[in-house]
C-alpha cells in the first residue's frame, strides 16, 4: 500500500467530486438528507445528522467552481500523461 | 552610448595594468564579450571598484535586490496567511530534560498521575514547562527516524533503492494527513468543541512513530518474536497515553450540551481504532522483515 502525494490528492479530488454529485431534489429528499429537514431548533445542540447534511451542502456551495476548473485540470493531465 | 561608455570605461581602466582584451588571453577568466562583465579573476580588488563606479552595474544590483526581498516578503506574508508561525513556535520550544521524558512516558505512561495541561493566565505553558503539554518536536524527529531506519531494515534485506526512501516518506506523510483529517471530521460532526487545534491533532498523531521505531529496533535485534511483543507494549502503551490525554483535553471542553457525551465517546473510541491502526503501517515494510532477519541470522 505505497501512496505517494499525487494519489492522495486523486482521492481527495474524487471522494470531493462524490459529495458534490449528491443532488438536493432528486437524491437527498428521498433519503431524508434535504437541507430543509429537520434542520432543528435555534438553541439546541445540532446532531451528527443535521452536521453531515450542512456538510454536504456546504461543499456543494463552495466547492461547486473550483471543481469545474480542477476536475478539467486533471482530465487534461491524465489525458496526457496516462 | 551606454555601451560605449562601458567599453570605454573598461578599456580605459584596464589600460593601466593590462592590454585591452582584444588581445588578452583567455587564461585568467576574462570574458572577451564587449560589455561583458569581467569574471573575478587575479585582480577582484580591481574588479569590485570597477563594477561599484559602474552606474549600470548599481541599477542591476538595486534592482535585483528589490526583487529578492520583494519576493521575500511575499513569501512571508502567504506563509503568514497559512500558518501562524508564533503558534508553531510554541510546540517547538522544548529541551533536552522534556523530550527525554517525554519518550519515557509515550513509552510507559501507567504509572503518571497527573494529567492536566497547566496554564499561567489562560495561555498553556510551552513544553518547556510542561510535561503533558504537546509538541511537534518529537513527532517530527520520529517521523524522520522511522523513515531512515526502514531504509536501514530494507537494506539489510537487499531490497533497497533510493526511490523506496522517498516513496516510504509519502506513504508514512499520506498516513498522517489521512488521520488527521478523519479526527478534524469526527470532532466537527460531534461537535465537540475543545482547545484542540490542528497542531495538537498533528503532535497526537505523530507520537505514534516513536513506538513504530521501537517495534522496528527490536524486530531487527531480537527477530520477529521481539517485533510483535514490542508491537503490543508499544500499541498499548501508546492507547493509555491517548485517551488519558484526550479524556482530559475534551473534559476541557465549554459545550456540555446534550449531544456532548456521546461526541465524547465517539472520540475517544476513534482514538482507540486510530492507536489499532498503528501496527499497519510498519507491518507493511516489516512484514517480512523479522522473518528474513531471523532466518538470515
Amino acid at each position: 500500500m505505497a501512496f505517494t502525494l499525487y494519489s492522495l490528492l486523486q482521492a481527495a479530488l474524487l471522494c470531493v467530486n462524490a459529495i458534490a454529485v449528491l443532488h438536493e431534489e432528486r437524491f437527498l429528499k428521498n433519503i431524508g438528507w434535504g437541507a430543509d429537514q429537520g434542520i432543528g431548533g435555534f438553541g439546541e445542540e445540532p446532531g451528527i445528522k443535521s452536521q453531515l447534511t450542512n456538510l454536504i451542502r456546504s461543499v456543494r456551495t463552495v466547492m461547486r467552481v473550483p471543481l469545474i476548473i480542477i476536475n478539467s485540470v486533471a482530465i487534461v493531465l491524465l489525458l496526457l500523461f496516462g | 552610448m551606454k555601451t560605449g561608455n562601458l567599453k570605454g570605461s573598461k578599456h580605459r581602466a584596464r589600460a593601466a595594468p593590462d592590454p585591452p582584451p582584444l588581445f588578452d588571453d583567455t587564461s585568467g577568466g576574462y570574458s572577451s564579450q564587449p560589455g561583458g562583465y569581467p569574471a573575478p579573476g587575479a585582480d577582484v580588488a580591481f574588479n569590485v571598484n570597477h563594477l561599484l563606479g559602474d552606474p549600470m552595474a548599481n541599477v542591476a544590483m538595486a534592482y535585483g535586490s528589490s526583487i529578492a526581498s520583494h519576493g521575500k516578503d511575499m513569501v512571508h506574508k502567504e506563509l503568514h496567511r497559512f500558518v501562524s508561525v508564533n503558534k508553531l513556535k510554541y510546540f517547538f520550544a522544548v529541551d533536552t530534560a522534556y523530550v527525554a521524558k517525554k519518550l519515557g512516558l509515550l513509552v510507559f505512561p501507567y504509572t503518571h498521575q497527573n494529567w492536566e495541561v497547566q496554564y499561567s493566565r489562560d495561555a498553556p505553558l510551552p513544553p518547556r514547562q510542561d510535561l503533558n503539554a504537546p509538541d511537534l518536536y518529537i513527532p517530527t524527529m520520529a517521523f524522520i527516524t522511522y523513515v531512515l531506519l526502514a531504509g536501514m531494515a530494507l537494506g539489510i534485506q537487499k531490497r533497497f533503492s533510493p526511490e523506496v526512501l522517498g516513496l516510504c516518506a509519502s506513504t508514512a506523510l499520506v498516513w498522517v494527513v489521512m488521520e488527521v483529517l478523519a479526527l478534524l471530521l469526527g470532532i466537527y460532526l460531534a461537535t465537540v468543541r475543545s482547545d484542540l487545534s490542528t497542531f495538537h491533532l498533528l503532535a497526537y498523531s505523530g507520537y505514534k512513530y516513536v513506538g513504530m521505531i521501537l517495534s522496528v529496533l527490536t524486530g531487527l535485534l531480537f527477530g520477529s518474536d521481539g517485533y510483535y511483543v514490542a508491537l503490543a507494549w508499544t500499541s498499548s502503551s501508546l492507547m493509555y497515553f491517548i485517551v488519558s490525554l484526550g479524556s482530559r483535553l475534551l473534559r476541557w471542553g465549554r459545550s456540555w450540551g446534550r449531544g456532548s457525551p456521546s461526541g465524547l465517546q465517539l472520540l475517544l473510541s476513534s482514538r482507540c481504532a486510530l492507536c489499532e491502526q498503528q501496527p499497519w503501517a510498519p507491518t507493511v515494510w516489516g512484514a517480512q522483515l523479522p522473518g528474513s532477519v531471523s532466518s538470515s541470522t
